[in-house]
């Protein structure tokens, strides 16, 4: 359990903080929304990400990455979220990444990290279904023939779905719908014969994609684990997307926390600046107060997983849940504090109030949470 | 350089294990079994000139315990402490919870007194009244509140006149917990009525045996009179009790505060339900596959138990900066709002949780932690407000760490 950064972790926190300030402000995403851009985020940049190691760093070095951790990884997801910085890091290391360390073959290993880890390789997890986060729920079916599977079914509200080179595809072996047992998970090429991708414009203007698998064929070996049996490489693999959420909700929510208290130092009226009043005062005073537990379940759950704990699914759960109302309180209250500008697109406030909006349902909004601490703990 | 960093710090570290180890022999040979047991109100050893103990084990434990310096580990050993660092208190306190050993000596002057005595007092006033503390010699109350001066402490109206040879106090004092078991009680009294609020107030340590001190109690919600009203007319108290200079008693009652809300926010073996709130819901509350029936207790069951994760989280996050060196002081002013209003909480969903069960009062037909979890719902209503109403820890969070105008 580590609840401090380390002097490395701090000096690369400080190195993101800079890199990623000079380089994807909340400009760089206003631009790429405006200009409708067809890949939704800068591959240069991506490639210089990649470069200065974050696309390798909870990599291990035999794959080509440094094995750096989560909760150095989380420090740079973190100033990613106060920039609302739109980069392949969440779908292809987070999740896609996280997916092959956990359950990836040797042979998936060797070819698919190293290039992982040099930014020329990007992945995507094809999870959802359904209208809500539900990864049991999983009907897209693979049906065994004699050269390997064939998928057949539809997925949403997949995180850079239409512009990853590797679908990482969650598909129902056996089993119905909301059984754990049954569901296997396959490597499939984003280009592959009956791919049929959708990208999807959400409220946050970054990467989101409907795909349809019309008789897809993959061969046995772009399973990852084995037949049935994908579910626990599946939850573990979640946990830590849930977790690295978290981090970019915090750094996002810390932000706009930031600049609205600012605000209310500058803005002035009835002739006194208006961080004088006590209705204001109190419900900033919560926000921190919010803001600051929030603080300590992200480091904590980060540094569960480096450090593999038995506790680290209800850290997930708690992590996302605090993420999700956090970043919801903190931005409906930056808007409402910052008034009639608030509400303009002018504004960064606004750019920061969309993307929670999409992060709090991305990978399970609070109801999901609560509900799966609350049996996590015997009630 | 790292491998040297990485060498203090394992040696450090290694010390610290072999303590822990001693402390937890120290602990398992000196702690007698019944004194491992959760605690109860009857069972508390407070502190005081007429103290009882509720059984040979208990003095046996506070005697082996005051002996050791463990009643104040960290007070220096002249004056009856451990001389015990910050990190070795902990792991001291984390030992005794491990076994379940119970807080030997209960007083008002280990947790506020002391503290600011060691900060502020003289060495005369250190070497007379912290080995007292340290034995549990003399029971210590605190007079601050008056009537009218509650959240707006600095508007305080007892008047100490300086007589030459002694003050002469005149007023009263409200929310004076226990004082009517006190022997001492510490004050904040007003020694120049001309200057400004904060500036005329000085703080006196006052002998409640005096001519003139008498102290009525207050029956609270909780039916529980903890509280009273002390009230002081004509009293004569000699100079060397005036701690810090004349006219300075504010700053000490500030370095206080603090230490009152740090024990607000940490407080352990109060006296509550033997059950906690999830063993209540598996009880009392009707569950479906596992889960509870009532989707609204579930709901506030759970944002419960999820802050009090992150709390415990955020308590262990400050020591860590403390280690090493990164506080962030304004952290700490959370703790006592956060703590209090979770206090409050779990006690509330402990009473919705029992449904009618959870609703007697003083009757036999009710077990212990069903008229225990009503009791303590009322009583820890008084925790957001008593060390500074939770509306005034805002206000300071609001100045301190946000830096917002006045």
């Amino acid at each position: 359990m580590a609840l401090v950064l380390n002097e490395e972790q701090r000096f690369l926190k400080d190195t993101a903080k800079e890199f990623i300030k000079a380089n994807s402000p909340v400009e760089a995403l206003r631009q790429l929304r405006d200009n409708k851009d067809e890949l939704g985020y800068d591959p240069d940049l991506w490639k210089e990400m990649a470069e200065l190691g974050w696309a390798g760093m909870v990599l291990p070095e035999a794959y080509g990455g440094l094995d750096f951790g989560f909760l150095g990884l989380g420090a740079v997801i973190e100033e990613q979220g106060r920039n609302l910085t739109a980069s392949p890091l969440m779908a292809t290391i987070s999740l896609g990444a996280s997916i092959l360390m956990l359950g990836g073959s040797e042979r998936q290993k060797q070819d698919l990290l190293p290039p992982v880890a040099a930014g020329e390789l990007t992945l995507a997890l094809a999870l959802e279904e359904g209208n809500h986060h539900n990864p049991e729920g999983i009907t897209l079916s693979a049906e065994k023939n004699s050269e390997g599977y064939q998928l057949n079914g539809k997925k949403v509200f997949v995180i850079d779905g239409h512009s990853a080179d590797k679908l990482v595809v969650a598909a129902r072996t056996s089993g119905s719908a909301g059984e754990t047992e049954g569901i296997s998970l396959f490597v499939v090429d984003g280009n592959a014969n009956g791919v049929v991708r959708q990208r999807t414009i959400l409220a946050d203007s970054r990467n989101s994609a409907n795909i349809r698998f019309e008789q897809v064929n993959v061969s046995e070996e772009d399973m990852v684990g084995s037949a049935d049996k994908g579910w626990d490489i599946l939850e573990a693999t979640l946990n830590r997307g849930r977790i690295c959420l978290a981090a970019e909700m915090l750094g996002g929510a810390l932000e706009c926390f930031e600049q609205t208290v600012e605000y209310l130092k500058e803005r002035e009226q009835f002739g006194v600046k208006i961080g004088t009043f006590q209705a204001l005062k109190h419900r900033t005073a919560q926000m921190y107060i919010e803001l600051e537990l929030l603080k300590s379940v992200v480091l904590d759950a980060l540094s569960a997983i480096d450090d593999d704990r038995a506790d680290l699914p209800q850290l997930a759960s708690l992590a996302k849940t605090l993420a999700n109302d956090v970043y919801y309180l903190v931005t409906n209250e930056a808007v409402q504090m910052h008034g009639g500008i608030g509400v303009t697109d002018e504004l960064e406030i606004g750019f920061y109030m969309k993307r929670s909006r999409v992060a709090i349902q991305l990978l399970g909004a609070s109801g999901f949470h609560r509900d799966r601490y609350a049996t996590m703990s015997g009630y | 350089m790292v491998s040297f960093l990485l060498e203090v710090t394992t040696n450090f570290m290694s010390e610290l294990n072999a303590l822990r180890i001693e402390i937890k022999t120290w602990l398992e040979d000196n702690c007698p079994p019944s004194q491992r047991q959760p605690i109860s109100s009857d069972q508390q050893v407070w502190a005081g000139r007429n103290k009882t103990f509720p059984s040979d084990d208990a003095k046996i434990w506070l005697q082996r315990c005051v002996d050791k310096g463990y009643t104040v580990p960290e007070w220096p050993t002249e004056y009856g402490g451990a001389g015990m660092s910050e990190q070795e208190a902990k792991i001291l306190r984390e030992e005794m919870r491990a076994l379940n050993c119970r807080t030997p000596l209960y007083d008002q002057g280990i947790w506020m007194l002391g503290p600011a005595l060691l900060e502020f007092g003289n060495e005369e006033q250190k070497a007379d009244h912290l080995p007292k503390i340290a034995r549990g010699d003399i029971r210590w109350c605190q007079g601050y509140s008056e009537p009218g001066a509650g959240s707006d402490l600095a508007s305080l109206q007892t008047r100490a006149e300086d007589k030459g040879d002694h003050f002469l106090v005149n007023g009263s004092k409200i929310w004076t917990t226990f004082a009517a078991h006190s022997d001492w009680i510490f004050c904040l009294v007003r020694t120049d009525p001309e200057a400004k609020k904060q500036e005329g107030i000085s703080f006196l340590l006052i002998d409640m045996e005096d001519p003139g001190v008498t102290v009525t109690p207050i029956q609270l919600i909780s039916g529980k009179s903890e509280f009273c009203q002390t009230f002081f007319d004509n009293v004569k108290v000699p100079k060397a009790n005036l701690v810090n200079k004349l006219n300075n008693g504010w700053s000490v009652a500030k370095g206080l505060l603090k230490h009152e809300r740090k024990l607000m926010s940490e407080m352990g073996d109060i006296p509550r339900p033997s059950i906690n709130v999830v063993q209540a819901a598996q009880q009392y509350s009707p569950m479906i596959d596992g889960k509870l029936a009532d989707a609204v207790i579930r709901n506030d069951l759970v944002q419960h138990e999820m802050t009090m994760r992150a709390l415990g989280l955020t308590h262990f996050r400050m020591f860590e900066e403390r280690v090493h060196g990164q506080s962030d002081r304004n952290v700490g002013l959370i703790m006592k709002y956060v703590g209090t209003e979770e206090q409050k909480r779990n006690a509330d969903i402990m009473v919705s949780l029992m449904g009618n069960r959870g609703l007697g009062w003083r009757d036999d037909e009710f077990n212990d932690d069903e008229l225990m979890a009503m009791v303590t719902s009322m009583f820890n209503k008084t925790l957001s407000i008593a060390g500074g109403t939770n509306e005034v820890q805002l206000n300071i969070i609001a100045k301190r760490a946000l830096g917002l105008p006045d």
